[in-house]
């Protein structure tokens, strides 16, 4: 390293222009650099949480103590406004139908596409390499533009505002993504096993089912975290495919409530709290496959 | 949200025998196939043809070629409006492009020759990025509010209270604010993704090019940009087609109608707008004209920036 093959110069480090140096190597501890580069870390740090923290610490806040001490702590904390939004502001109703659509279309996507995803790992025809192709187009067309004729479509069918509409079309959009993770891990999956199970006796859903599906697990967890997120944030379907309020999720009762509440902020405060907890929880526990799943693709 | 924006399909020789018959195929590849087709193909395909027919109300007339792309060029409000939001979305792509490029690479280049806390500030720079946008822009617009407004507390606080204003009501600044909201809670996957991809070059390079004098802007420009230059290419794509849809941030800053006077309006909105809110009897024609141009930009900017990044790594290795 630069560090023991010249240490003379190692010295003068600190006229150099502070962290913009991407030369100097740790090992050295009190440089300059070393000092400028972890107090931007930090402060970048701070000004990224910094709005969800006055978020969390503004929910437990009564609206006049903010208008008073804009920057006041929650001492002490007071919970009245969650019990607010929960039940008069029907965040009760928004979050159970937001739980059931997002778990019943990420289930519905993740089951269709491993089929699917098994049947592109495991053939070779044209066929199946251009419904590949058209799968994974998907993955860059912008499809909501294409929401008129879905709105007509499911109007037809009686499936406005109602959740399991949403669950279709959330099940469909999860296809691209999701087949093109799980195809590319059933493709590093040796075919040997194929044969073995062959041997054995096993159909092609039984390989599939008991030798297969076992070892794409860390792909599913992938794929699931992975839709699990824009699922639960999306507002553009259920802003026009819900008319009725008994059946909104989280991201249009939030609109909804922000005409109905605009004053109250303790209370707009609690919404915007309750609608993040759930991403924040499923974000500590699986971070792993957060980080790698966006990161996917650069490790090839 | 994921990295993959260009998928390239590598097959395994597979021995013929024991893959898949047509037939078993088919039937595993059926659910998925049906679903697609149904919400994703048909409507987009039937989408684009809306708009070569004129409407009135929900019911379709006969077909009239480019008019409502006419109309859309050359009738108020809609020849000032999509002028006016266009703009708005490139300066969302410019404003991410480059705020994630300076900082986001730079927090990535810190995080890199780090040990220490390294996953934690990760946490802490992605977490914006996992929260609803809707959420954030409704966030954002208390935070920013003129009288009780943490912002503006702050502001006063260190002494620069003559900058404190109504930052969403002023024409000038609200736009700003919808990039800058924007740009600080994308920046978390490109920091991620530039981290991968740095940790990919091999060290050995640099040395070898420090030994040879290289000073650190020579070998950054070198050897670390080009390496980077995949990287890069998927978050110019990624930044592009989540700038051009932008939809939920700017409706909860300055909701459907792009308040103050438009000043906050972007496609998506003009397109919502002229579909649900306009009452002209033609929406679905005009609207859908919209759609199809902004469909078309979409990918063939995306699909050029692509051939086009190919290209230069194509030249570079």
């Amino acid at each position: 390293m630069t560090a023991t093959l010249t240490p003379a110069t190692s010295t003068d480090d600190s006229t150099d222009r502070g962290g913009s140096a991407p030369s100097r190597r740790a090992g050295r501890r009190v440089t300059f650099g070393g000092f400028a580069s972890s107090t931007f870390l930090w402060l970048y740090a701070a000004i990224s949480i910094a709005p969800l923290l006055l978020m969390l610490s503004n929910s437990l806040r009564t609206t006049q103590d903010m208008a008073q001490h804009p920057l006041g702590l929650p001492l002490p904390p007071d919970f009245s406004s969650y019990g607010k939004a929960w039940i008069t502001a029907s965040f009760e109703t928004y979050f159970f139908n937001s739980i059931f659509v997002t778990v019943a279309s990420v289930i519905l996507s993740t089951a269709v596409s491993l089929l699917a995803a098994y049947a592109f790992a495991r053939t070779k025809s044209k066929l199946f390499a251009t419904l590949e192709g058209l799968f994974l187009s998907g993955l860059m067309l912008p499809v909501y533009l294409a929401i008129l004729p879905l709105f007509f479509m499911l109007d037809a069918a009686g499936l406005v505002s109602n959740l399991w509409g949403l669950i279709l079309v959330y099940g469909a959009l999860g296809i691209p993504f999701s087949t093109f993770v799980l195809a590319s891990f059933f493709r590093q999956l040796p075919i040997e096993l194929d044969e073995a199970a062959r041997l054995d006796g096993a159909g092609p859903f039984a390989t599939f089912w008991r030798v297969h599906l076992p070892l794409v697990r860390p792909a599913i967890a992938t794929v699931v975290v992975f839709r699990f997120v824009p699922v639960w944030n999306d507002f553009f379907y259920p802003l026009i495919l819900i008319r009725d309020q008994g059946s909104y999720t989280l991201p249009v009762g939030i609109t909804r409530f922000f005409g109905e509440y605009q004053t109250d902020w303790a209370t707009l405060f609690a919404g915007l709290t309750l609608a993040t907890i759930p991403l924040v929880v499923l974000f500590l526990i699986a971070t792993k496959q957060i980080v790698s799943g966006l990161t996917a693709g650069m490790s090839k | 949200m994921s990295a993959i924006t260009t998928p390239r399909v590598r097959r395994r020789t597979v021995h013929t025998g024991i893959t898949l018959s047509r037939r078993a195929g088919m039937v595993f590849v059926l659910p998925a196939l049906v679903l697609f087709a149904i919400f994703i193909a048909y409507p987009l395909l039937t989408a684009l043809s809306y708009s070569f027919f004129g409407w009135t109300g929900i019911v379709r007339g006969g077909f009239v070629g480019l008019e409502n792309y006419v109309t859309l060029f050359t009738k108020l409000p809609y020849s000032a409006d999509l002028p006016n939001a266009f703009v708005h979305n490139l300066l969302l792509f410019f404003g991410a492009m480059l705020f994630q490029n300076t900082v986001g690479l730079g927090l990535a280049t810190l995080l890199h020759r780090i040990r220490r806390f390294k996953r934690f500030f990760q946490t802490m720079y992605t977490l914006p990025y996992l929260v609803s946008p809707l959420v954030i822009g409704y966030l954002w617009s208390l935070m920013l509010s003129p009288l009780f407004g943490p912002v503006n507390a702050v502001l006063r606080g260190i002494g620069l209270g003559e900058l404190a204003q109504p930052w969403l009501g002023n024409p000038q600044t609200a736009i700003w604010v919808v990039v800058i909201v924007t740009a600080w809670q994308w920046i978390g996957f490109p920091v991620l993704l530039y981290g991968a991809a740095l940790g990919g070059i091999p060290e050995e390079i640099d040395e070898a090019a420090s030994i040879d004098g290289a000073s650190a802007w020579q070998r950054f420009r070198a050897i670390t940009l080009p390496m980077l230059l995949p990287a890069i290419g998927t978050v110019s794509v990624l930044t592009f087609i989540g700038a051009m849809e932008a939809f939920p941030i700017p409706y909860a800053l300055g909701g459907s109608q792009g308040n103050p006077a438009g000043a906050t309006d972007v496609l998506s909105l003009l397109f919502y707008r002229t579909a649900f809110e306009s009452g002209s009897s033609n929406a679905i024609g005009t609207s859908s004209a919209i759609a199809t141009l902004l469909f078309l930009f979409i990918f063939g900017v995306s699909m050029f920036i692509t051939w086009f990044l190919r290209r230069a790594e194509r030249k570079l290795f």
